[in-house]
C-alpha cells in the first residue's frame, strides 16, 4: 500500500522486512487493545474501573498503612491497613500453637523438603534420582520426627500444629498421595476385568458425588464410631487421608482424561514390540497421558490446596483458621480485613507459582506434532 | 523383465522351515464375520504380498499374527509358538514378530534413539550401551543415522516410517508385518520406504506384506495373496498373479489397481 512493491525476476526475490505498520510497540497497542471500536470501548472502561480501584487499595494497603510494631489495635495510628496485627501475629500465622522453642524444627523440616522440591523442579539440576529416592523414602521419616517428635526431640501433638505449616502439611500430603492412587484409579475404572473397573468407578463416583466438608466431617465425627473402643487414630491424620482420597477421585478422573486422549496405534505400537501391560503403560501410555493433563492435574492440586482450608470444620487451625481466630482477639479486635489480605497473599503465591510451574513444564515438555 | 525379476528373486532362497502356520482360522467382529477360513503357511525366508480391495480383512488377517486381534477359531503357529490365551506365549510371539503399521505409531514423546532402543532395553534386557549402538546400526541401515536425537514429531513421514522400521529390527525380528506401510505417505515419500523395505527382503527376512505397490510385489514379493470377503481368493508366484489371474475378482481388482 505505502511504498509500490519492487519486481523481481523470478528466483532473485530477496527476503524482506516485515512492513513497519505490522511490528513494535504501538502496533502491540494497536493489534491488541484498540483493534475494534468495542474492544476499544473495554480498554478504556478497563483502564477507568482500575482508576477507580486501584488508587484506594495502593493507599490502604501500602502509603497510609501501618508497618511499625505494636500490641494492641490502639498502636495503629494511621487510618490505613493495621499491618502491626499480622507483624504481632505472625508466628501464630505460619506455625500455629506450636511451641515457640521448638519452631526451628518445622523451618528445617520445610528448608528439607522445598530444598529437593526444587531440585526436582528445576531442569538444570542433575541427580534428580537421589532427591526423589530422598523426598519419597528418606524424606516423610525425617518429617514427622521433626514435626511429631522423638528421637530426644520433644513430642508436640498434632493439636498445636496449626498456620501456615498444617496447610502446608495438607496441602504436600494431599497433593503427594492422591496423585499415584489417582492413577491407579484411572486405570482400574478402565481395567478389562469388571470387577476392578467396578470398584474403581463406584469409588470415584461416590467420593465425588460428596462435598469435601462431608467427607471431613465422617472421617473426623463417624470413623471413631466404626472403629473398635480404645483404637484412635490422630484427627489430623484422619483429615489427611479425608483430603488424599478426595482428590484421588478427582485426580481419577482428570487422568481418565488424558488416558482417553491416547490414540489406540500407542498401544498397538508398544505391544507389537513385546512390551507387557505394566511396561506399555508405565513408558508409553501414562508419559503421554500425564504430559496431556498437565493443566488439569494442577488445577486439581491447586483446588485441593484450597480446600484444605475446611479442616476448621473439624477444629485443625490452618492459616486461614487461625487468622479468622486472630480477629476475635479483644487487643486486636476488628481487624478482619488485614489478615485475610494477608492470608490472601500467601495463598495466592503458592497457587499462583504450581500454576506459573505448569505452563513452563508444558512448554518443556512439547515434543513437536503429535503423530 | 521377466527374466530380471526372477533373477533378482532366485538369489533369495526360501528354506522348508515353516514360520507361521494359520489353520482354518476364522474370527468375527460381534456378528460380522471378517475372516474365514484361513489357511496359510509362510516358510522362512519368504516374502508374501497380501493385497485385496479396502474391508477384505487382510489387516485383521495379519494382526491375528501377533495376536494384536484375537482369532476366534482354528489355530495360529508363529515359530513353534501356539497362539492361545496364555499372555506367556503371546508375548513371546510378539517379541519374535516385528510390525509396521500404516500411521507409524511412532512414541511421539520419546527421541528417534529412545524409540529405537525401549524394546530391546525393556523387553530384552540388553544394556543400554548395547541397545544403542544396535539403534544407530539400524538407522544407518534406514539412512538416517543423523535424526537420532530428535523427535518423531520433527521428521517427514517418510522418515518416520523408516524410524518404525528400524525400531522393529532392533528386536531383531524373525518375522516382519506390514499393514500398508507406505499408504500414508505423500508420493515422493513411497521410493525411500520401499527402498529399505527391498533391502530387507534382500536380507532374507520373512515378511508379509499389505500393500498395493505391485511394483513392489513383483520385486520382492514369491506369493502374492489375494483376499476378498474374508477369504483368500487366490495366491500364486507374482509372475503369474499379475500375467495370469485365475478368479474373475481378481481381474476385477487387478484392473482396477493397474489402471
Ligand atoms: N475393531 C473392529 N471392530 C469391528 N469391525 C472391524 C474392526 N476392525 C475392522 N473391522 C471391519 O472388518 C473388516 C475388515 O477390516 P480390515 O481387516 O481392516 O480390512 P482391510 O485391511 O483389508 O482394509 C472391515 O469391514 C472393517 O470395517
Ligand atoms: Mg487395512
Amino acid at each position: 500500500m505505502a511504498e509500490a512493491m519492487q519486481h523481481y525476476k523470478p528466483g532473485e526475490h530477496p527476503d524482506l522486512p516485515p512492513p513497519r505498520e505490522s511490528v513494535g510497540p504501538i502496533a502491540w497497542v494497536r493489534q491488541n487493545l484498540l483493534s475494534s471500536p468495542l474492544n476499544a470501548a473495554l480498554t478504556i472502561g478497563s483502564l477507568y474501573l482500575l482508576y477507580l480501584v486501584l488508587p484506594p487499595f495502593l493507599d490502604w494497603a501500602i502509603f497510609s498503612a501501618n508497618w511499625q510494631e505494636g500490641t494492641s489495635r490502639a498502636d495503629c495510628v494511621k487510618d490505613g491497613a493495621c499491618w502491626t496485627m499480622v507483624r504481632a501475629r505472625f508466628g501464630q500465622f505460619i506455625y500455629g500453637f506450636y511451641p515457640q522453642d521448638e519452631r526451628w524444627r518445622v523451618n528445617v523440616a520445610f528448608l528439607l523438603f522445598f530444598v529437593p522440591v526444587a531440585a526436582l523442579l528445576i531442569e538444570r539440576v542433575p541427580g534428580k534420582r537421589y532427591f526423589a529416592i530422598f523426598l519419597f523414602a528418606i524424606y516423610p521419616v525425617i518429617a514427622y520426627i521433626l514435626f511429631y517428635g522423638g528421637l530426644g526431640l520433644q513430642e508436640v501433638p498434632t493439636a498445636r500444629w496449626g498456620g501456615l505449616m498444617l496447610t502446608l502439611i495438607l496441602g504436600a500430603v494431599g497433593i503427594v498421595v492422591s496423585l499415584p492412587i489417582g492413577i491407579v484409579l484411572a486405570l482400574g475404572r478402565r481395567s478389562a476385568l469388571p470387577v476392578i473397573s467396578l470398584i474403581c468407578t463406584g469409588f470415584i463416583e461416590f467420593v465425588r458425588a460428596v462435598p469435601l466438608i462431608t467427607v471431613l466431617f465422617m472421617a473426623s465425627v463417624m470413623l471413631p464410631l466404626f472403629l473398635p473402643v480404645g483404637v484412635t487414630f490422630d484427627k489430623l491424620l484422619r483429615a489427611m487421608v479425608g483430603i488424599a482420597l478426595f482428590g484421588a477421585a478427582y485426580m481419577a478422573e482428570v487422568v481418565r482424561g488424558g488416558l482417553q486422549a491416547i490414540p489406540r496405534g500407542q498401544y498397538e505400537g508398544a505391544m507389537a514390540l513385546g512390551l507387557n501391560y505394566w511396561k506399555m503403560t508405565g513408558l508409553i501410555i501414562l508419559p503421554q497421558a500425564l504430559r496431556i493433563v498437565i493443566p488439569g492435574i494442577v488445577n486439581t492440586f491447586i483446588g485441593l490446596f484450597k480446600d484444605t482450608t475446611l479442616v476448621l470444620i473439624i477444629g485443625l487451625f490452618e492459616l486461614l483458621g487461625i487468622v479468622q481466630a486472630a480477629a476475635r482477639d479483644a487487643n486486636w479486635i476488628g481487624l478482619s480485613r488485614e489478615g485475610f489480605v494477608f492470608a490472601a497473599l500467601v495463598f495466592f503465591i503458592f497457587c499462583f507459582g504450581m500454576s506459573r510451574y505448569s505452563q513452563y513444564l508444558e512448554r518443556r515438555l512439547h515434543t513437536g506434532h503429535k503423530r | 523383465m521377466a527374466n530380471a525379476t526372477a533373477a533378482a528373486r532366485s538369489d533369495m532362497d526360501v528354506s522348508d522351515e515353516v514360520m507361521i502356520q494359520m489353520q482354518g482360522v476364522h474370527k468375527w467382529f460381534g456378528q460380522f464375520h471378517v475372516l474365514k477360513n484361513i489357511d496359510l503357511t509362510v516358510h522362512k525366508g519368504e516374502r508374501i504380498v497380501l493385497c485385496g480391495p479396502s474391508g477384505s480383512g487382510k489387516s485383521t488377517l495379519i494382526r491375528c499374527i501377533n495376536r494384536l486381534e484375537e482369532h476366534q477359531r482354528g489355530r495360529i503357529i508363529v515359530d513353534n509358538v501356539e497362539l492361545t490365551h496364555d499372555l506367556k506365549n503371546i508375548e513371546q510371539v510378539r517379541r519374535e514378530v516385528g510390525m509396521v503399521f500404516q500411521h507409524f505409531n511412532l512414541f511421539p514423546h520419546l527421541t528417534v534413539l529412545e524409540n529405537l532402543t525401549l524394546a530391546p532395553i525393556w523387553v530384552r534386557k540388553m544394556p543400554r550401551a548395547e541397545a544403542e549402538k544396535l539403534a544407530r546400526q539400524y538407522l544407518e541401515r534406514v539412512r538416517i543415522p543423523e535424526q537420532a536425537d530428535k523427535y518423531p514429531g520433527q521428521l517427514s513421514g517418510g522418515q518416520q516410517q523408516r524410524v518404525a522400521i528400524a525400531r522393529s529390527l532392533c528386536m531383531n525380528p524373525k518375522v516382519m508385518l506390514f499393514d500398508e506401510p507406505t499408504s500414508a505417505l505423500d508420493p515422493e515419500m513411497i521410493k525411500e520406504v520401499l527402498d529399505v523395505m527391498i533391502e530387507l527382503a534382500r536380507s532374507g527376512m520373512t515378511m508379509i506384506c499389505v500393500t498395493h505397490e505391485m511394483g513392489f510385489a513383483r520385486t520382492v514379493a514369491n506369493r502374492v495373496i489375494f483376499m476378498d470377503g474374508g477369504e483368500i481368493i487366490e495366491a500364486n508366484d507374482p509372475e503369474r498373479f499379475f500375467n495370469n489371474p485365475q478368479s474373475d475378482r481378481t481381474k476385477l481388482f487387478l484392473s482396477q489397481i493397474l489402471h
